[in-house]
């Protein structure tokens, strides 16, 4: 049997599905397995149905796949849901004495636990345990040592009393016998673990990490799924390190308090998604035309309008990339895995500071609610390196001055980047303005300082394009004609199913692109494959748009959008029926 | 801080464009002269501005300064000052800017108590965009937009500070020099959100709320028996929709400003070279 485990808690939204799963997730990690984690929640606090699913191996896992091996289902309805996932041999536990389940029918060639979980539940001290005593009884399924799950009780439930922590670990137990006794099925798993410790944690709370290890000390935001972990995640630690969260009263606010604070000289950010972006879109004019670093993070989720809010979707690469009004100079930093929004926050800091411009780090809902293992030094806090820019103090203000001894904020260098003053520098007082200025500051409509003053702001990004490196991720078969290009969270998927194609005998190679702008030049790689293919989360492929204008070519597009992120093999079929297809359907 | 600032001081050498005889000259002036008495100087104040004719008033100051969206100067003030609690943060808009486009950030920034200045010139008039009704123009003020007036009643910028729970309220009029730059700079030295509402009137589009009508109505507290800490006082003249007053109507002696309440203290922009000392731990919490 191989190693790779998929197993799956569903019910109704407010069973504790969410907790239950992060348990065993946190249990699975602590016996030095791989963990990733991924949801299924609609958008309600109770009712409505409501999946946590992990997958677990001793090597690293970083995408699902259409196959659930173990399901713990508390409502009916959850078998339904995960029909088209569960396969011959899959495990079923369910509690058969609760009245709306004991018509259960488990479909044929699956393996059915009926476990009194809510009679042993309160056997152990609560039918509030029912969860914990599934978790014991999937412990005895997969032959997994159930110590690892006692671990993990003990950091969910050690602040509570070591009460709590025994009646849940003698609930587990009580899962575990009786599966033991009751059944004499000889179950085909023997779940491996390792000395290794990993960390396991989502692409929000990585973002969060990030924003504190590069400094950030402000942040405001209004909550949004599923960017609101990133505030909780800082509210609480930030303060530790001297900033501060606030929540503000809508977005408009944030991104003026979070613009505020970053004039003050604090790295400051603010996150949202969708409709928050929306709304902050007037802002972002004016961070970049008073020269504000600012980062600005969105947590894309599936719209428009409310769309789908607790769904994934690619679909706001466009919104960043051009939304305000007028040209905007900014940056738009888009992370490929969770590990990568702590990276990539880091940088946005610093490209926001060396270029004095609005950053954006387009992130997205599968990653943002997605819990993956990690070694913990993926997180190397010394590695981590600050860089803020053309700071000049009350020495060197003068030198920054015109004959009048005024300080001029948005002198024009040669590579764009002005000096930056923070407020309190003696003599180095001055005015910043959304309206068009001079070197000063200040107001101006003349034709020639506009011109001036444009060139001055877009040479930023010119500069940037020369000195960092906004290389693509590259994977698969360096040689093949086959050409595969994701932004964002496919990576993982994508990175699985150049598995699948190889077994399939297609070769593929694999570019992975952090960067939307700047974003890395495609154009000799487009024009020296064979076949090229853009995979994104959205309908209308807008980096795969990006990317014929820059090359000046027709590519393929595999697009999804039902809310779903991408499953490794399901993106394995769709790339090789896409490379059968004759005719470019973009 | 050096002990020499005069308020020219924070003059900076544009000359304004408004209007000759414009309000807001007046209040400007008491402006500088509130920072300068309370011990600032250009290079520790921050002055944010909205946009309006009044909007304009970080230009012709020389502070450390933002001139940012229409509605959205307090946001800025409170990021700000929350970043760098050494810093005199004062904000100053219109009434359009502040009780109509910002009316929910006004409401908030008073309830949040961060310790600032929002100084609003109320015009009862939209003067940057020549002349239309704004939130504290008459029911029946006709302008370009509301030719037989808004037909609804002005808000009560005073009332709304009250019930969201201000701390410091007060009203003040531009021409009335001393008693402007007294009462800002009261709302300078009060710990937490200062708010005065400034009558400055528009010499161009409103012919209804000029200096003759103002200097006709005016009721000055200092002229009466007035305590502004007793809150039930403040209602009744804060409701009282026929007078125009003058003076702190109301001050919380016990506010207690943001940053103390959450124990901000530091200049944030103050960060090490690399990741903070202890950040491993940020990563141990998540085994
Ligand atoms: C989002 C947005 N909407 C509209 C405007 C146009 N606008 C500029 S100033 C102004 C009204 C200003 O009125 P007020 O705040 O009373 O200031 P005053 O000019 O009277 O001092 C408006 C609507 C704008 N700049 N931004
Ligand atoms: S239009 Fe009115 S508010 Fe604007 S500058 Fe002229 S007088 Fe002042």
């Amino acid at each position: 049997m191989p190693d790779d485990l998929n197993w799956a808690i569903g019910g109704e939204a407010g069973d504790g599905i969410d907790s239950t799963g992060k348990i065993f997730a946190q249990a699975l990690s602590r016996a030095g397995r791989h963990v990733f984690t991924s949801k299924d929640f609609a958008s309600r606090i109770r009712g409505g149905y409501t999946a946590y699913k992990i997958r677990s191996s001793v090597d690293r896992v970083e995408s699902v796949v259409d196959r659930l091996d173990i399901l713990v289902a508390l409502t009916e309805r959850t078998i339904d849901e995960n029909l088209d996932e569960l396969h011959e041999g899959s495990v079923i536990i369910y509690d058969g004495e609760r009245t709306e389940m004991e018509d259960v029918e488990v479909p044929e060639g699956m393996i059915g636990l009926s476990v009194p979980l809510q009679r042993l539940a309160e056997e152990a001290g609560g039918a509030i345990m029912q969860n914990i005593v599934a978790l014991g009884a999937a412990c005895e399924v997969t032959n997994f040592p159930i110590e690892n799950l006692d671990s993990a009780l003990e950091k969910k439930f050690g602040a509570k009393g070591e009460s709590i922590v025994e009646n849940n670990k003698e609930a587990a137990r009580k899962g575990q016998e009786f599966v033991d006794e009751e059944y004499d099925h000889e179950f085909d798993y023997d779940l491996e673990t390792t000395d290794s410790d990993y960390v396991l944690l989502n692409g929000d709370q990585a973002i969060g990490m990030g924003a504190i290890a590069a400094g950030c000390r402000f942040y405001a935001g209004y909550p949004i799924t599923p960017a609101t972990d990133v505030m909780e995640y800082l509210t609480g630690r930030i303060e530790q390190f001297g900033g501060e969260v606030v929540q503000a009263e809508d977005e408009l606010s944030a991104i003026n308090m979070a613009l505020g604070a970053a004039r003050a000289g604090a790295r400051s950010m603010t996150a949202t998604s969708g409709p928050g972006i929306d709304l902050m879109t007037e802002t972002f004019g004016l961070v970049a035309t008073s020269e504000t670093p600012l980062v600005i993070a969105d947590v894309m989720r599936s719209g428009p309008s409310t769309g789908m809010p607790t769904k994934q979707e690619q679909g706001d690469l466009n919104m960043t990339l051009y939304g305000g009004h007028g040209e905007i100079p900014r940056f738009v930093v888009a992370p490929t895995n969770v590990a990568e929004c702590f990276h990539k926050t880091v940088e946005a800091f610093n490209l926001a500071e060396k270029y004095q411009t609005p950053v954006f780090l387009l992130a997205d809902l599968s990653m943002a609610v997605t819990e993956q293992t990690f070694e913990p030094e993926t997180f190397d806090m010394d590695a981590v390196e600050i860089d803020r820019g053309k700071v000049v103090d009350e020495d060197e203000v003068e030198a920054w001055t015109d004959e009048k001894g005024r300080f001029q904020p948005h002198f024009s260098t040669a590579d764009g980047v002005s000096p930056r003053a923070f407020p309190g520098t003696t003599d180095g007082a001055h005015m910043s303005t959304g309206l068009e200025h001079n070197s000063l500051g200040r107001r101006t409509e003349d034709t020639d300082v506009r011109v001036e003053q444009v060139d001055k702001r877009n040479r930023k990004v010119e500069t940037a394009r020369e000195e960092e490196d906004w290389e693509p991720r590259e994977f698969g078969d360096p040689d093949s004609d086959n050409l595969v290009i994701s932004w964002g969270s496919n990576e993982g998927a994508m990175r699985e199913a150049l598995e699948f194609l190889d077994e399939d005998g297609v070769d593929v190679r694999f570019l992975s692109v952090p960067y939307i702008f700047p974003r890395p030049d495609l154009g000799d790689e487009i024009e020296a494959a064979d076949e090229v293919i853009v995979v994104e989360c959205n309908a209308t492929g807008q980096f795969a748009d990006l990317l014929e204008h820059d090359a000046l070519t027709r590519v393929k597009r595999v697009n999804k959008y039902n809310g779903v992120r991408f499953k490794a093999d399901e993106l394995a079929n769709e790339i090789k029926e896409s490379l059968q297809t004759e005719e470019v359907t973009a | 801080m050096s002990s020499d600032v005069r308020f020219t001081d924070f003059k900076s050498d544009k000359q304004p464009t408004w209007c000759p005889g414009c309000g807001d000259f007046g209040t400007m002036n008491g402006m500088m002269k509130a920072l300068a008495n309370t011990g600032n100087d250009p290079d520790n104040t921050f002055v944010v501005a909205g946009i309006g004719c009044s909007g304009k008033i970080g230009t012709y100051m020389h502070s450390y300064a933002l001139h940012g969206v229409h509605g959205r100067a307090l946001p800025v003030g409170t990021g700000v000052k929350l970043a760098n609690p050494d810093l005199e943060v004062m904000v100053a808009g219109g009434d359009g800017d502040g009780y109509s486009i910002g009316a929910g950030h006004f409401i908030h920034a008073v309830r949040r108590n961060v310790d600032m200045t929002y100084v609003v010139m109320d015009n009862r008039i939209y003067g940057l965009t020549k002349g239309q009704a704004s939130p504290t123009s008459r029911e029946d003020f006709e302008t370009s937009t509301t030719p037989e007036g808004p037909k609804q009643p002005p808000v009560n910028p005073l009332a709304l500070a009250l019930s969201a729970g201000g701390s410091f309220i007060a009203q003040s009029f531009s021409t009335d020099a001393q008693r402007h730059t007294e009462i800002v700079q009261k709302a300078i030295e009060h710990d937490g959100f200062g708010f005065v509402n400034v009558f400055s009137p528009c010499v161009t589009f409103n012919d209804v709320d000029t200096y003759d009508y103002f200097r006709d109505s005016i009721v000055d507290l200092a002229d009466e028996d007035y305590d502004p800490t007793d809150r039930e006082a403040a209602k009744e003249k804060i409701l009282d929709a026929d007078k125009e007053y003058q003076g702190i109507l109301y001050q919380n002696e016990e506010s207690v400003p943001y940053s103390d309440l959450h124990g901000l203290d530091s200049n944030m922009a103050d960060i090490p070279d690399g990741a903070p000392e202890g950040a491993m731990d940020l990563v141990r919490e998540f085994y």
